[in-house]
């Protein structure tokens, strides 16, 4: 082998040891590299207990109440297979809608309900003109497909 | 960034030097017609979306930033490593011509998508995983290029500069994959060879376009670059230009 040829061996061998350790090392920290806890896991109990922590999901249709002093809300999040209230005060995000995506951080309350100090907007990666959302609609509404990669975990992807 | 090119024919600076300077002027006048045009379909042809309304529209700078910052990464460290494996000085040069500009395109998908964020989901910044990885990634450029300035030896620079580029390549396939391997914030591809396209087809050929823009942009300026990087470093031998321009370039220095 011609010194060349050994130095990228060499390179060639660093890059794939590195590659190694990162994947050791990013699996080691899965839990902390989450940006927020599916009910599912809060069911679980895998979310930080008695501390602040975010949970995200889809904001469950018809579940949104206002309070009389507009600004409290009270609604659900789930990812079909658990559920969470959340209450929160506060301005939403314009893109904060039932049946979109949401996260919000806060902590559980003792009687199960979440309370939130913020609360963030979901979006999915589908662009498309309004007219072709409601021809989608109408598909869904006759048991079409749709894209199904909000924000459920991969176990999960049957909640769009 | 010259793929296609006989390298083995232009690896030398005196080869490159003048083809470099013939070909920046074909780049620059596609990179502005096709940022013309793509900006134009962009903000005037493409739809508005059906949840996000305009604001979507950033998207036609957004992600052809983000993946140029990413791509010029990989290629920066290809260099690197072919400069590590032949000891070739243009290998290097080139490598450190791609620094600035893969960080000006980090910096641009950061700074879009905290433009982005604020308005859809209510946040200027969150440190989830694609984001913070992107930040990374920005302070990986800047690692590389103030690594290179703080060495005095240029040998010794363009090893070590090039060591750190190829370390931190591992960011790369992290920051792509963030948003399937990790809940974020950040939504997953809407574009990606394993599943298609996600978007409208004008939506999409306005960002594709925009994408060849911005590779055409980066060529040029990088070819550029990389001439003004010989010029300084081979001692202005006068390869190919006018006495004057060479007097010039002396002059300025």
């Amino acid at each position: 082998m011609k010194p060349r040829h050994k130095r990228f061996v060499f390179i060639g061998l660093g890059l794939l040891a590195l590659g190694v350790a990162t994947v050791l090392v990013l699996n080691a920290f899965q839990k902390n590299l989450v940006f927020f806890f599916t009910p599912t896991m809060v069911a679980n109990g895998e979310a930080p207990q008695g501390q602040s922590f975010r949970i995200g999901g889809m904001v469950e249709d018809g579940s949104l109440v206002r309070d009389g002093d507009g600004l409290t809300v009270h609604f659900v999040v789930t990812d079909t297979a658990k559920s969470v209230p959340v209450t929160y005060k506060g301005i939403l995000p314009d893109l904060f809608k039932e049946g979109k995506g949401a996260v919000a951080q806060g902590k559980l309350g003792a009687d199960g309900t979440f309370v939130a100090s913020e609360v963030l907007a979901k979006h999915d990666e589908n662009y498309m003109p309004p007219e072709a959302a409601e021809a989608l609609a109408k598909a869904k509404a006759s048991g079409a497909q749709e894209s199904k990669s909000l924000v459920v975990p991969a176990n999960k992807k049957d909640s769009l | 960034m010259s793929t296609g090119i006989n390298w083995a024919k232009y690896s030398s600076p005196q080869a490159l030097y003048p083809l470099a300077g013939r070909l920046i002027p074909w780049f620059s006048v596609v990179a502005v017609a096709l940022m013309g045009v793509g900006l134009y379909m962009g903000f005037f042809v493409a739809p508005t979306d059906f949840q996000q309304g305009e604001s979507y529209r950033i998207i036609f700078v957004h992600v052809p930033a983000a993946w140029m910052s990413m791509f010029l990464y990989v290629v920066m460290a290809i260099w690197a490593g072919i400069g590590l494996g032949l000891n070739a000085r243009p290998s290097f040069m080139m490598a450190q011509a791609i620094a600035p500009t893969g960080a000006m395109f980090t910096f641009l998908a950061l700074l879009t998508g905290a433009m982005w964020g604020k308005p859809t989901w209510g946040a200027w910044w969150v440190w989830d995983a694609r984001l913070t990885s992107e930040l990374i990634l920005l302070f990986q450029y800047a690692g590389v290029m103030l690594l290179r300035t703080s060495i005095d030896d240029v040998r010794r620079a363009d090893r070590s500069s090039a060591v750190f580029a190829l370390v931190g390549v591992v960011n790369v396939p992290i920051i792509y994959f963030s948003v399937q391997w990790w809940n974020t914030l950040h939504q997953g591809a809407s574009v990606s060879m394993s599943t298609g396209s996600k978007m409208a087809a004008t939506m999409l050929i306005a960002m594709l376009l925009m994408t060849l823009a911005f590779w055409m942009y980066s060529i040029a300026i990088i070819l550029s670059r990389v001439r003004c990087i010989m010029a300084e470093r081979e001692s202005l031998p006068a390869w190919e230009e006018k006495p004057v321009t060479i007097q010039k370039i002396a002059e300025a220095r």
